[in-house]
């Protein structure tokens, strides 16, 4: 080597990259309630769409910089007809999708996806 | 319109209260009115490092609890006009005071200062929520140091989820030779971890704690020195001034780390 003085071993890195491992777990922790409330809204609502595969499913949180972003990963498994979408939006006048989709939701979670809750 | 700004950073030890102290003065060397609020209840040191120890008579509890008027709990500093400290009881603990309170008093002394700096007490318990209860803006202290960011961060965290969005960084204690060397972060890389801009680069220097010694803010020295100019440009830019940051890494380098940077090093 031609200058021994100079090391290689930067700690400054160490320093910056267990930093940043850390601060995004730190930044991440949201409330586990709350991030479970959200979820299951968030799937009420896209599932008067599409028809959601909720084992395969994911959500994450992430950060970057000083923004937390959510990633949900939904497969879908089966896209509803568009005449049944629009019997629907009828029925409800648009307004209230609500309570028609509770008892759809309800059905397929409870049967399918009960235990991983 | 008056300005309240708590000084805070989560972890102890990192300067603070000596920001508070020196930001304070420098304010009112630049004819600004500045209340400072020790909201450190139990562990108050806000009024040694303005060598006002001794001047202090009432404390911010003997006013919520009506012994005394507000101005007369308030301290003047002989030195500088405009400079004045509300100090924090020292024979209570931080559960004496309750945010709402704290609210209270800023906002009172809002009404006849330009700034209102709220020196914080390290933690984020009751404490710092008392101290953060009235800020509209927060100062986060932090040094180049694993442990402070992390606690910076979180800080920051927290202020946000309270909604206080004006948030700005002093990154205290950076060691010169040591950045250089890849031996400490850098401004830069602590700046990229938190993500909050800068207001300030404070170097570490001897004279900090002298002046601590003495019971008298930098900026009142009679020598220009490093951290004093850093803790001056920080009230410049609190004032809306552009001031570009010193270039702490300039007088760096001896012959040796010279060469090396020549060499490739």
């Amino acid at each position: 080597m031609l200058f021994p003085w100079k090391n290689n071993d930067n700690s400054k890195d160490h320093a910056k990259s267990r930093l940043k491992l850390i601060i995004a777990h730190d930044r991440a922790s949201i409330n586990s309630d709350i991030l479970k409330a959200m979820r299951e809204e968030i799937l009420d609502v896209v599932a008067r769409y599409v028809e959601v595969d909720r084992e395969e499913m994911e959500f994450s949180l992430s950060n970057d910089q000083r923004m937390t972003s959510l990633t949900a990963n939904l497969p879908i498994r089966q896209i509803k007809r568009l005449g049944e979408l629009q019997r629907q939006l009828q029925e409800n006048n648009g307004l209230d999708l609500q309570k028609i989709e509770v008892v759809e939701i309800d059905k397929t979670a409870d049967s399918k996806n009960a235990p991983s809750k | 319109m008056s300005r309240i700004i708590v000084v805070t950073s989560g972890k102890g030890g990192v300067g603070k209260t000596t920001t508070t102290s020196n930001l304070g003065a420098a304010l009112a060397k630049q004819n600004r009115s500045v209340a400072l609020i020790d909201a450190d209840f139990g562990l108050r040191n806000l009024d040694l490092l303005l060598g006002l120890e001794e001047r202090v008579v009432y404390t911010a509890i003997d006013v919520l609890a009506g012994e005394c008027r507000l101005a007369q709990a308030l301290v003047k500093d002989k030195r500088l006009k405009g400079l004045v400290l509300l100090p924090a009881a020292q024979n209570r603990n931080k559960e004496a005071v309750r945010p709402e309170q704290m609210q209270k008093i800023a906002t009172a002394l809002a009404k006849g200062y330009d700034y209102i700096l709220i020196d914080c007490p390290a933690g984020i318990e009751l404490g710092f929520r008392n101290a953060i209860s009235a800020a509209q803006e927060a100062l986060i202290v932090t040094t180049p140091e694993v442990a402070a960011v992390r606690d910076a961060d979180r800080v920051i965290g927290l202020l946000e989820a309270e909604g206080v969005n004006k948030i700005s960084l002093i990154v205290n204690r950076v060691k010169p030779h040591m950045v250089e060397e890849n031996k400490m972060m850098s401004v830069e890389d602590v700046l990229e971890l938190l993500g909050v801009p800068l207001n300030g680069v404070v170097p570490v220097d001897e004279k900090v704690i002298e002046a601590t010694n003495r019971g008298e803010p930098l900026v009142l020295g009679e020598f220009e020195s490093t951290p004093a100019m850093a803790y001056t440009n920080i009230a410049k830019r609190l004032e809306g001034e552009k001031v570009p940051f010193l270039d702490l890494m300039a007088n760096q380098g001896n012959i040796l780390s010279r060469l090396r940077k020549i060499f490739g090093g």
